[in-house]
């Protein structure tokens, strides 16, 4: 591979990675933010308001990291996709402009007023900021995955006589459909972070036995959510998603599942090595004519492999894309059986005594945010070799003027700082969690 | 339709550096002007629920540019690779710079987030008056629509230009300057005691140094590009820019030691905003110029297409309605000295 390439591609596949760990608990935190400050409002309950300080102070860390990882990602599609922004602008610079006039402006104007103005504002004006800030986080979401969709799957656009693309149709490019599952799907997963997150925090409570009040209501609210959210996440949203996959791009479908060899009723591989060299699957376990099934409907319905493809189409990192795409679904698989389990214990009443599932629930955390990265893994290497699917090559869109020695030194400026940058989110958030939801008196006894 | 656009980011930058500016200055200003740790915090109090909000007016500037230009953005974007990606390092240590101070008590954690702090604000302060000299300089734009350029060469303006040169240092110089005194005047408008006195007392020393550089600037600018008074040629509105230069900096020199600080601040901010109008002014047609001026960067060939373009107006119109119904929401519940009562900070 073209080395400049290469290091273009890694710099925003870094960067990109790096940057989603934090809006995806943003914007899962901010539903869940509101739905405390809701219930703290109508039942006029002093818990529930500082439940939602607490969870507004992480939030407010955790804000303050999306924000300078993101501002990167909107800089980088001029400073290392030049030729792609100069053949796109014209299109998805719309939706990238509409982001920042819609969703940012809104959403820095009143976390700001959330965090520090709860004393100035009236009970319902700083509950409204704290929806305008779940808005604004949710929007801010909604442009982005417009603007994906567009790579994926292009519409509302037409060629101009220099080649580039323009908009043709405003809303047949907004309301793609592409980006509405996608949308609902990446939502949902941005909710069970957060979800899983307080029910985490909630659960260290528990066992420990500190503050269990409040840990209670961390318990039950992020249950409740992940449940929904992690059923939502399969079934109907991620569903939909693998319809699109499988009639808009069929090759990345072929790949994903690590099927060589179109044929009628094809199986569903659960694990399993994909074998390139050889074109199979190494160590297979599968569930046969499952495949055909979820994709199409019916047990023998044909279901074109990779060999229906010229080899040029592939996406370049075949063994990558399945692995993703397998992370993702199980990982969504054991989000469901965790929080099922979990609502169960918790309608019978028997969840905050629980240690073991607590113990799950605490050691969980970690898991939305390698699933989500996984999902967006298999939605960006499927997409390959395309830029923007079936209209621009990767490999002809990233800056020509930017030499890989340039691009190797900014790639490896923001690793050193993203990891200052780690380093000190952590350990913020772990004095936060020690310092607890209330301020003054020692922690409540068991 | 190009012309409106123009406008557009024209207005949008000018916002951006006149609220993210005196936040910046107050940075720049800050390890001198505040002492204690009391003081420190005011100074962040002041800056802490606005800051962001400043920022966002840069993202979304470059985003409509984006939208409306995508050829001037891909083609100065790449061009200015190495001073853009150091300047998003600079941004994001000023962030934690602000915002992690809070969160860790302790001097020895204090004293390096302030520095953080106030170095990344002049270091920015110099980098984004560099970029302006880059673009009224011109840049070694050839046939293809692309250039790069590294950080500097020999410091001369030759055929291969670096974003230092002595020209572009000079403005970024002066940028330092103007938002050292916006700051100070920020800080004098929304502190008291001794802590507005010191920001007082450093705008008063920034002025001749500002007035002196001003002068100076606008003669190096006419002695590099002579053809950049073409327009003022034209167009005789033009005059009104160094009208309103000079008399803003006549303002601040007599409402500042008056304790007029609301109007030392406004007439900064006109000052700022007059002397980016006046760059744009002289440049218009031309976005980014070319050292060979057969390759410059103009509104016609860069635009995005004219549907695109239209129907951008309406959106965008709504958001900026809605963007300054939120500021100016928020400046109102923020309004007023800050003192050290409840909140973050």
């Amino acid at each position: 591979m073209d080395s400049a390439l290469f290091v273009h591609r890694l710099h925003f596949a870094f960067t990109a990675t790096f940057h989603y760990l934090f809006p995806q608990l943003t914007m899962g935190l901010a539903l869940l933010i509101v739905v405390l400050k809701t219930i703290g409002l109508r039942r006029n309950d002093p818990v529930y308001h500082e439940a939602a300080r607490f969870w507004g102070k992480i939030f407010g860390i955790n804000f303050v990291l999306g924000v300078v990882t993101g501002i990167p990602m909107e800089f980088q599609f001029g400073t290392n996709w030049s030729i792609f922004s100069r053949f796109a602008g014209g299109v998805i610079g719309q939706t990238l402009a509409m982001e920042g006039m819609f969703a940012f402006f809104l959403e820095s104007a009143f976390l700001g007023l959330f965090l520090y103005g709860e004393k100035r504002l009236s009970p319902k004006a700083h509950w409204l900021s704290a929806v305008a800030v779940f808005v604004g986080s949710w929007l801010s979401g909604y442009f982005i995955i417009a603007t994906d969709a567009f790579m994926q799957h292009p519409v509302g656009y037409f060629k101009a006589a220099d080649g580039s693309l323009q908009l043709a149709s405003f809303w047949d490019f907004v309301l793609n459909p592409w980006a509405g599952w996608q949308y609902a799907h990446n939502m949902s997963g941005a909710a069970i972070t957060g979800a899983f997150i307080m029910t985490s925090v909630g659960a260290f409570y528990l066992l420990s036995g500190k503050w269990t009040t409040h840990a209670r209501i961390f318990v039950k609210a992020g249950v409740i959510a992940g449940c929904v959210f992690s059923v939502l996440q399969i079934f109907p949203t991620g569903d939909r998603q693998g319809k699109m996959v499988t009639d808009l791009q069929p090759v990345t479908l072929a790949a994903m599942e690590g099927l060589f060899q179109s044929q009628p009723g094809a199986p569903l591989v659960l694990v399993g090595q994909p074998n390139e060299e050889q074109g199979k699957i190494d160590n297979p376990i599968e569930v046969p004519k499952m495949l055909s099934m979820v994709t199409y409907r019916r047990w023998n319905a044909n279901v074109r492999g990779l060999d229906a493809f010229p080899k040029t189409n592939w996406p370049g990192n075949i063994p990558l894309l399945y692995y993703s795409y397998h992370i993702m679904v199980g990982l969504g698989t054991f989000f469901v059986a965790v929080m099922v389990i979990a609502l169960l214990l918790l309608w019978r009443g028997w969840l905050f005594e629980a240690k073991w599932m607590l113990w799950i629930l605490m050691l969980a955390a970690p898991f939305p945010y390698i699933a989500n990265t996984a999902g967006w893994m298999t939605a960006e290497l499927g997409r390959q070799p395309w830029l923007v699917y079936g209209l621009m090559r990767t490999e002809d869109g990233y800056s020509k003027a930017v030499s890989a020695g340039n691009g190797m030194f900014t790639l490896l400026g923001f690793m050193g700082i993203y990891m200052v940058l780690g380093i000190l989110g952590l350990f913020l958030l772990r004095r936060e969690i020690e310092h607890g939801p209330v301020t003054g008196p020692a922690p409540e006894a068991r | 339709m190009a012309s409106l656009w123009f406008c557009i980011v024209a207005v949008m930058v000018a916002t951006y550096v006149v609220l993210d500016g005196f936040d910046l200055g107050a940075g720049a200003i800050y390890l001198i002007a505040a002492k204690t740790n009391d003081e420190r915090r005011r100074v962040l109090r002041s800056i802490g629920p606005v800051w962001d909000g400043n920022e966002v007016w840069l993202l979304a500037a470059g985003g409509v540019l984006y939208f409306a230009f995508p050829q001037l953005y891909a083609s100065s974007f790449s061009g200015f690779y190495l001073p853009l990606t150091i300047v998003l390092w600079l941004l994001i240590l000023r962030a934690i710079g602000i915002e992690f101070r809070t969160h860790i008590e302790g001097p020895v954690w204090q004293d390096f987030f302030d520095t953080i702090f106030s170095v990344s604000s002049i270091l920015l302060a110099v980098f984004f008056g560099a970029a302006l000299g880059n673009v009224v300089r011109g840049v070694p734009l050839d046939a293809t629509g692309y250039f790069f350029e590294p950080l500097w060469t020999d410091f001369k303006l030759g055929e291969q230009t670096g974003i230092l040169d002595w020209y572009t240092v000079l403005i970024g110089v002066v940028a330092l300057v103007t938002l050292t005194a916006h700051g100070s005047y920020y800080v004098a408008l929304k502190t008291d005691e001794d802590l507005g006195r010191r920001a007082r007392g450093l705008a008063l020393l920034c002025w001749p140094v500002q007035f002196f550089l001003t002068c100076v600037s606008l003669v190096a600018t006419y002695f590099i590009r002579p053809e950049i008074m073409a327009n003022y040629g034209k167009h005789t509105v033009g005059v009104l820019v160094p009208i309103v230069v000079f008399a803003s900096l006549a303002v601040m020199l007599w409402a500042n030691p008056k304790g007029k600080e609301k109007l030392a601040f406004v007439a900064s901010s006109l000052y700022v905003t007059f002397m980016l109008v006046g760059a744009a002014f002289a440049l218009y047609p031309v976005v980014l110029p070319a050292r060979d001026h057969r390759y410059d960067l103009t509104i016609y060939n860069t635009a995005a297409g004219s549907h695109g373009l239209s129907v951008g107006l309406v959106w965008w119109t709504l958001g900026a309605a809605l963007a300054t119904t939120y500021f100016t929401f928020v400046y109102r519940k923020f309004r007023g000295k800050v003192g050290l009562g409840e909140g973050h900070y």
